[in-house]
């Protein structure tokens, strides 16, 4: 298997002192869908500077497919396409003539660099904005000019930083759906996000950052195993008249509202028990969904135990 | 000079240039046109008859070659200060440094945009020159020339200003208070045999000086100065202000954290 990128002993000290990066060693294979989560100025964005070059690194050194990003400029950059956390584009400028520029920095003859802006602007729905100057996008637009920006030269490795940070629930699953779709063509992808069922949507694999250092770096299942209590919202058919509360070792159940009740589950207990438990009331279930994020209750708890099993590589 | 992508890229930041100062040209194409024949009309044709003659010339004669050279001077310069500066402040210039396009195009393309509008003001305001003055050219080599070499070094200083400013302010600072004066005492309105010696050694230390007298050599055949080493000291200036945005733009000065 290629690695599309690898990172060894990345370090970085702003000149300000601060020491945003603190040896991160990581590897991401070509075609995987790669998350890297972590608190407010753990050092993601930093990260992505660094690969991207607009950050000057401290120490380690980077790959991209193989290729040292020092002594392979031109290539390692031609292979990388990134969506930036901050808005970074001349805001008077159209919204064709800046993704057109970018294909033209990219060494794009004229009309390929025109075909490409068309085809990426109209996947993501902008082509009837392509006159329109950039600053009179909304955040959402602007957030898709940018993946747009970043895909003119069609890159193998697309690396974006919180794409979806302020975009409606409807547009942000057409974007996840557009995401995955280029990943099955075989872009690498690697997204931030604070947005944890993102990650767990999209992504195989998985690492946290925290104040420099990745503290994990494993696969999105097997972080998801590790988690031994399950929370689902239980909704029954009539309304709920009496109390629910029951508290047995591995199993609680508590009303929430008249129409649907918690079960928390941990200690191996299933899903089985509780329905079977409910029964036993006379409450018959007819739908169940995940309680938001495991992986959420997940992370607190990493970032709390930190220092406790850090994981390097 | 330049191969296949790099040519596309050039090329790109060049026709983003040029319709960036066509775009906003009020700002950029009309004011120093409008400033400049006002100085035809105030200086030359007003205050200009009661002067008579200036280095054996009329004076509106005399004036005209500097005033296209100031035009050239200033629009090349603040070109590429306000357009390199905002491309920092609105941090589009990232769309270049993650590109890969070698420093020495980046620096080409924002110098070959600030050429553009300093030629295209001095071509505007010489063609406006002709309601007033009638000009020949003593020589072509020399007038073309010096006019491309002037509008390269303050294209180039243009563009170590923007990489070390940080705010609106610092854009203004040398053109105000370093490149206005100079160009003032660089003898544009007057011949420096009208200064006492003292100020007249003052003077031959200001290179605009220099810029202006090869110019209006190249035009009326007439010269307080030496033209060879014009020449010689605008080539030394070009080469140690290229070396300077090369390092610059190498160590990422003003662009990368
Ligand atoms: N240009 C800079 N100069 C000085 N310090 C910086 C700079 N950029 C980031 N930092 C510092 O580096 C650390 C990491 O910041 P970074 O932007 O990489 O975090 P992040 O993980 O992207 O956070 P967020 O989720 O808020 O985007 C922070 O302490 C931040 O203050
Ligand atoms: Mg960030």
């Amino acid at each position: 298997m290629t690695v599309a990128i690898s990172v060894s002993n990345l370090q970085k000290r702003y000149a300000s002192g601060t020491m945003a990066l603190k040896g991160i060693s990581l590897e991401v294979e070509q075609g995987d869908f790669f998350a890297l989560l972590g608190p407010n100025g753990a050092g993601k964005s930093t990260f992505i500077g660094i690969v991207s070059t607009l950050v000057t690194r401290s120490g380690g050194r980077v790959r991209v497919f193989g290729r040292d990003v020092d002594t392979h400029v031109y290539q390692t950059k031609l292979d990388l396409g990134v969506v930036p956390q901050e808005i970074n584009f001349s805001q008077f400028e159209k919204v064709g003539d800046v993704v057109r520029t970018q294909a033209g920095y990219y060494g794009l003859p004229r009309k390929l660099a025109a075909g490409r802006s068309e085809k990426y602007l109209r996947q993501l729905g902008l082509w009837e904005k392509r006159n329109d100057r950039s600053r009179s996008l909304s955040g959402g637009m602007k957030r898709r000019m940018m993946i747009a920006r970043a895909l003119v030269h069609e890159p193998r490795l697309l690396i974006l930083d919180e794409p979806t940070a302020g975009v409606d629930i409807e547009l942000r699953r057409s974007m996840w759906n557009f995401l995955l779709e280029i990943n099955r063509a075989g872009t690498t992808i690697i997204l931030t996000t604070h947005y944890l069922e993102e990650a767990e949507q999209l992504c195989r694999n998985i690492a946290i950052i925290d104040e420099g250092r990745i503290i994990e770096n494993t696969s999105m299942k097997k972080l998801l195993l590790e988690l031994d209590t399950h929370a689902f919202i239980l909704d029954s058919d009539a309304t709920l008249d009496g109390e629910v509360n029951i508290d047995e070792p591995g199993l609680s159940l508590r009303k929430i509202d008249s129409h649907s009740i918690e079960a928390v589950l941990s200690g191996g207990r299933d899903i089985n028990s509780a329905i079977a438990a409910l029964d036993r009331l006379g409450i018959r279930i007819i739908s169940m969904r995940n309680k938001a994020n495991r992986l959420e209750q997940l992370f607190l708890s990493r970032l709390r135990g930190k220092g406790n099993g850090e994981v390097e590589g | 000079m330049f191969s296949d992508h790099r040519l596309v890229a050039f090329e790109t930041i060049v026709i983003k240039e040029v319709r960036r100062f066509t775009r906003i040209w009020l700002q950029t194409l009309l004011p120093p046109v409008i400033t400049i024949s006002l100085y035809f009309v105030i200086f030359g044709n007003l205050v200009g008859s009661r002067i008579g003659e200036m280095g054996g010339y009329r004076y509106m004669e005399f004036i005209v070659p500097g005033l296209i050279m100031m035009a050239v001077i200033q629009n090349s310069y603040s070109n590429v200060v306000s357009s390199f500066f905002s491309q920092k402040f609105q941090r589009s210039v990232e769309e270049l440094l993650v590109a890969p396009v070698p420093n020495y195009v980046i620096l080409s393309g924002y110098i070959a945009g600030g050429m553009a509008r300093g030629l295209c003001v001095g071509l505007i305001v010489t063609l406006m020159s002709l309601f007033f003055a009638d000009l020949g050219i003593h020589s072509l080599l020399i007038t073309i020339s010096v006019v491309l070499l002037t509008s390269l070094v303050f294209s180039l200083g243009g563009f170590i200003n923007a990489v070390f400013a940080n705010n609106f302010d610092d854009i203004s600072i040398i053109p105000t208070f370093v490149l206005t004066p100079l160009i003032y005492l660089g003898g544009v309105f007057y011949s420096i045999e009208l200064l006492p010696p003292f100020w007249r050694v003052v003077s031959q230390l200001n290179p605009i000086f220099y810029m202006v007298n090869t110019f209006r050599y190249g035009i009326l055949g007439t010269s307080d100065i030496d033209v060879a080493w014009a020449f010689t000291m605008l080539c030394l200036f070009v080469i140690v202000l290229y070396g300077g945005c090369i390092w610059l733009l190498r160590r990422g000065t003003g662009v990368r954290s």
